[in-house]
C-alpha cells in the first residue's frame, strides 16, 4: 500500500489556503508574514516532489505578480492533484479503446493512449528538479516542452485551477474570480442585466457552496469514500 | 433472451422527440407506450449545475464516450479515428437528452430551406450548385409546417418578436423570416449591453437587427397544458447546464410533468437499445414489419420488447446507427450513389470573430438564447449572383452569459503574445471583459461524400462497430466563411473595437472545436423511396410500423438551430399517427 504523500508548504509562501484534512473536513489556514509554520496538505495523486514541480510550472504559466495573484496563491497544484486522482485523470469519460495514433493530425484531438495521470507521471520525470531552477531557467524549460501534450494539459489545468469554483480545490478565496471580475454563480442578475452599459458591474464573488448553503460533491470526488 | 410483455408503442429515446411523441399519442389514445432511455433519470435537481468546470468543461450532461463514441474521417483516403472526447458537438444523455442543456435558440427554418435545390436552380441555374452536392427538396413546404411551428412555440414557450406576421413586415423582428400566423407567446427578452451595441451598430450599417427568439421565458409563462414557469433571471449559466429555475424550456419541465402522470406510459432508464427486430430486411416499399426492439436493461440483461409500433427518437447519430446495426434499409454507397441510409450528413458552419472593445461588457450576465441577430446574409436573402458560394446564415451578438474558465486567455493577435506567462496573463486580464464575440451560424451544403456508415475498426462497449462520419468542409463552406468573416470584422470595428481577431478560416473539419450539436441527415425524408429513408411523415419507406424522428430526417441543414423544425415535424408525425396510422396501419401518403 502506498504511503500517503503530503505537500509540505511553508505558511509564508501561500496567501491563505483552504485545506481539506484527511477526514475531509475543511479548515482555513492563514499565513502570517513571518511564520515558520509548515502546512501538510494531503495529496491524492502527486508525490511531494511532483507537486512541487507542478506548482512551480503553474506559477510560470500564470505568475503571481503586479497584475495580481497567480497559480500559487490560487492553490492550482491542489486542484490539479484532485483532478488527476479523479475520473478525469483516469480517462473515465474518454473513449480509450485502441488502436491509438500518437501523431494524429490536430483536427482529430488527442489520440494517444496515456490518460492524464500517465501523461503527468511520465512527463514530470523529464522535469526533475524543475522547482529548484531560477524563473528564467524554468521559462526556458517550459518553452522547450511547449508543443508536448503534457504542456497542453499543464496550461489548461492551470487556467482551470485559477477559475473553477473553489469546491474543486483551486481559485482559493476566489482570488482568480476577483482577478477578472467574475462573481461566481449569482442566482439572479435580473435587476442589472440591462443596466451598467459601458460600466463595470462587479459584485463580490460567491462560491457555489455559499450560494446553495450546502456541500456540493464535485465530479473529481466520484469514486472516493462518502463524505 | 427474455421476452417482455408486448406494448403498443415502443419509443427509443427519452428526449424532446421521444417524450413529445409519447405525450401526443397518449393524449388521444389509450395505446400503451414504453420509452427506452439509455441514460439515467433526471429528477431535475439542477441546483449544483452552476459549476463551469463540471458542466461546461467536463461535460457532466453529455453522453459517455467510453461507452459509445463516433469515429471521423475527412474523406475516403483517411482511416477514421474515434472522437475520443466530445468537442465539435455535444450530444446529451438521460431523460430529456440534449434538451436538458441546450442553448434554447428557437428560429424557424426559412421557407426556401425546404426547397433549397429547386429554388437555387430557379434563381441561378444548375451551374451555380457546388460540385458534388447532394441537395434535394424535402417534399414538404414551410407553409404545411407553419401551424406546427406555432404549436411548438406555444407549448415550449418562446420569447421573441414576429418580423413577418401574415405578410406584414415588422421592425425588431426578423423581416426576412417566413410568414407567421401568430406573434410569439412572450415578448422578446432583455437585451444586455454587448448585444445592444451590436443592434445599434448593425442598424447604422443598414442591416436589420432583430431579437433572437429563445425558448427561455422573458416573463412568467403558462403554456396551453397549464405548466407555469418563472421568468429567466439571467444567471449566465445556461449553455451546457440545466436550468435551476425552469426558465429555460427543457423536456423535463415542459413534457415530463405530463408524461409522468399518464398511466399508459412507462419510462425505462438505463435501457440501451441494441437492435430493432424486423421480420424482413425490407427491399420493397410497404414491405417488412418491425417486431420490436432488443435492449440491455439496467441490470445488464438483454431483453426483447415486442411492440406494434416502433418510434426511433434517439438523436441523429443514434437513429442512423441503429438502423445500420439492425440491417434496416439500404446503406448509401458514395461510390455508386445507390442506397439511402447514411446520406446527406450535414453539420453547421459556425465560428466567431473576437472584438476587443473599449468598455467593460459585464459578460457574466446573460440568458439562454439572449441576443440580437441579423439575417441580412441568411439563406438566399441576398443576391449570390457574383459570389462564389450559395446560401448563408445568421450573424449575431449573443449574450448568454460567459464564464472565465472557458473564455480566459483571448488577446489581440496583433500583440503577438505567447499563450502563457506574465505578459499574456496581464493582457488576458485586461481584455477579459472587453472581448465580445460576433458569431456566425450558417448552412453546410450536403455533399455526396459526407455521410454515415459503420466503422471497420473501432467498437463501442457492447462490441458493436461505432458509427463513422465521413465529413469535411467543402469549397462552399470555405468561401462562405471568408465572406462572412469580412462582414463580421467590419461590424466589430464599427462597434468600436480597434482590434478584431478574425476567424482563421476552415481547413479540415476539427472534432475539438465546438460547432453546435446541430447534426442533420442519415435517414433523410423524400417523396419517393429511392431518394430517402423515410417519407415526409418520417415513416420508414421499407417498414411501415417504424417512424424515425429527429434531424436525421433533414435532407439539409438550416442556417441555425434545428429544434423548432424537429418539434414541428414531430407534432405533424404524431397527428398522422393518431388520426390515421393507429386507425388504419399502413403507409401514409
Amino acid at each position: 500500500m502506498k504511503r500517503r504523500q503530503f505537500l509540505m508548504l511553508s505558511a509564508a509562501s501561500i496567501g491563505g489556503v483552504l485545506v481539506y484534512s484527511l477526514d475531509r473536513r475543511v479548515s482555513r489556514v492563514f499565513a502570517q508574514e513571518k511564520s515558520t509554520q509548515t502546512l501538510k496538505i494531503p495529496l491524492r495523486f502527486f508525490t511531494e516532489e511532483e507537486a512541487l514541480i507542478v506548482a512551480a510550472a503553474a506559477a510560470r504559466i500564470f505568475p503571481g505578480d503586479d497584475s495580481g495573484p497567480g497559480a500559487k496563491e490560487a492553490g492550482v497544484v491542489i486542484f490539479i492533484d484532485r483532478q488527476l486522482a479523479g475520473p478525469w485523470g483516469r480517462d473515465r469519460y474518454r473513449y480509450a479503446q485502441g488502436p491509438f495514433e500518437e501523431n494524429a493530425a490536430r483536427e482529430f484531438g488527442y489520440q494517444g493512449k496515456a490518460a492524464p495521470r500517465e501523461t503527468y507521471r511520465e512527463g514530470l520525470k523529464g522535469l526533475k528538479g524543475f522547482h529548484l531552477l531560477s524563473p528564467e531557467e524554468q521559462d526556458k524549460k517550459l518553452t522547450e516542452i511547449e508543443s508536448t501534450h503534457l504542456f497542453e494539459l499543464l496550461r489548461q489545468n492551470t487556467i482551470e485551477g485559477m477559475f473553477s469554483d473553489p469546491v474543486h480545490g483551486g481559485n482559493v478565496d476566489m482570488v482568480g474570480w476577483q482577478l477578472v471580475g467574475f462573481p461566481g454563480p449569482r442566482m439572479s442578475n435580473y435587476d442589472e442585466v440591462d443596466k451598467y452599459f459601458g460600466e463595470a458591474f462587479r459584485p463580490k464573488p460567491v462560491s457555489l457552496e455559499q450560494v446553495l448553503r450546502r456541500k456540493v460533491r464535485p465530479s473529481e470526488d466520484e469514486g472516493l469514500g462518502s463524505t | 433472451m427474455k421476452t417482455l410483455p408486448s406494448t403498443d408503442v415502443v419509443i427509443i429515446g427519452g428526449g424532446w422527440t421521444g417524450l413529445l411523441m409519447a405525450k401526443e399519442i397518449s393524449a388521444h389514445t389509450s395505446a400503451s407506450i414504453v420509452i427506452l432511455e439509455r441514460g439515467r433519470s433526471r429528477m431535475a435537481d439542477y441546483s449544483s449545475g452552476m459549476d463551469e468546470l463540471d458542466y461546461f468543461v467536463r461535460l457532466h450532461m453529455m453522453q459517455d464516450p467510453s461507452r459509445e463514441a463516433i469515429s471521423l474521417r475527412h474523406n475516403d483516403n483517411e482511416r477514421a479515428l474515434p472522437i475520443r472526447q466530445f468537442g465539435a458537438f455535444l450530444p446529451g444523455e438521460g431523460v430529456g437528452g440534449t434538451g436538458e442543456h441546450w442553448g434554447a435558440v428557437y428560429p424557424r427554418l426559412l421557407p426556401d430551406c425546404f426547397e433549397m435545390y429547386s429554388k437555387t436552380v430557379e434563381r441561378y441555374g444548375e451551374k451555380k450548385l457546388p460540385a458534388d452536392h447532394s441537395m434535394q427538396d424535402w417534399g414538404i413546404t414551410y407553409d404545411e409546417l407553419e401551424p406546427y411551428y406555432a404549436r411548438s412555440e406555444q407549448e415550449v414557450g418562446v420569447s421573441g418578436k414576429a418580423g413577418n406576421l401574415k405578410g406584414k413586415k415588422i421592425e425588431g423582428g426578423n423581416i426576412f423570416e417566413g410568414w407567421r400566423s401568430t406573434e410569439y407567446p412572450m415578448p422578446p427578452t432583455i437585451t444586455p449591453y454587448f448585444s445592444d451595441l451590436f443592434r445599434v451598430t448593425t442598424k447604422s450599417l443598414g442591416y436589420h437587427p432583430y431579437y433572437n427568439p429563445t425558448a427561455v421565458t422573458s416573463e412568467e409563462y403558462t403554456n396551453p397544458e397549464g405548466i407555469t414557469r418563472p421568468a429567466c433571471a439571467f444567471c449566465g449559466f445556461c449553455e451546457r447546464t440545466p436550468c435551476m429555475i425552469n426558465a429555460k424550456a427543457q423536456p423535463t419541465n415542459v413534457l415530463l410533468p405530463i408524461v409522468r402522470q399518464r398511466k399508459s406510459i412507462s419510462i425505462r432508464t438505463g435501457a440501451t437499445v441494441r437492435r430493432i427486430l424486423h421480420d424482413k430486411n425490407g427491399k420493397s416499399p410497404n414491405g417488412g414489419k418491425a417486431r420490436g426492439v432488443t435492449y440491455v436493461d439496467e441490470s445488464g440483461e438483454e431483453v426483447f420488447q415486442p411492440a406494434d409500433l416502433v418510434v426511433l427518437a434517439s438523436y441523429t447519430l443514434s437513429n442512423t446507427h441503429l438502423l445500420l446495426l439492425s440491417g434496416i434499409g439500404t446503406p448509401y454507397d458514395a461510390a455508386t450513389g445507390k442506397g439511402t441510409l447514411g446520406r446527406n450528413l450535414t453539420h453547421q458552419v459556425s465560428f466567431g470573430v473576437q472584438a476587443f472593445l473599449q468598455k467593460p461588457l459585464n459578460k457574466f450576465m446573460g440568458g439562454g438564447g439572449t441576443g440580437i441577430r441579423i439575417a441580412d446574409f441568411d439563406a438566399d436573402v441576398f443576391d449570390h449572383g457574383n459570389l462564389p458560394f450559395i446560401r448563408g446564415g445568421m450573424i449575431a451578438a449573443m449574450s448568454v452569459g460567459t464564464q472565465p474558465l472557458s473564455t480566459f486567455g483571448n488577446v489581440p493577435r496583433s500583440m503577438k503574445l505567447p499563450r502563457w506567462g506574465a505578459a499574456w496573463k496581464k493582457a488576458a486580464i485586461e481584455y477579459f471583459d472587453r472581448t465580445g464575440v460576433v458569431s456566425f451560424a450558417g448552412e453546410q451544403i450536403p455533399h455526396k461524400g459526407n455521410r454515415f456508415d459503420l466503422d471497420p475498426t473501432y467498437k463501442n462497449a457492447a462490441g458493436d462497430p461505432l458509427l463513422r462520419m465521413t465529413q469535411n468542409w467543402q469549397d462552399n463552406e470555405r468561401k462562405m466563411v471568408e465572406f462572412m468573416n469580412a462582414k463580421m470584422v467590419e461590424i466589430g470595428h464599427a462597434m468600436g473595437a480597434k482590434d478584431v481577431n478574425p476567424f482563421p478560416g476552415y481547413e479540415n473539419y476539427d472534432v475539438t472545436r465546438y460547432q453546435s450539436t446541430h447534426i442533420q441527415g442519415g435517414t433523410i425524408m423524400a417523396r419517393t423511396p429511392d431518394r430517402g429513408v423515410v417519407n415526409t411523415y418520417q415513416q420508414h419507406w421499407d417498414i411501415s410500423n417504424l417512424f424515425v424522428i429527429g434531424a436525421s430526417t433533414f435532407p439539409n441543414s438550416g442556417s441555425s438551430n434545428p429544434t423548432p423544425t424537429i418539434l414541428a415535424l414531430t407534432y405533424r408525425t404524431a397527428d398522422a399517427i393518431v388520426d390515421r396510422y393507429l386507425k388504419q396501419p399502413g403507409m401514409l401518403g
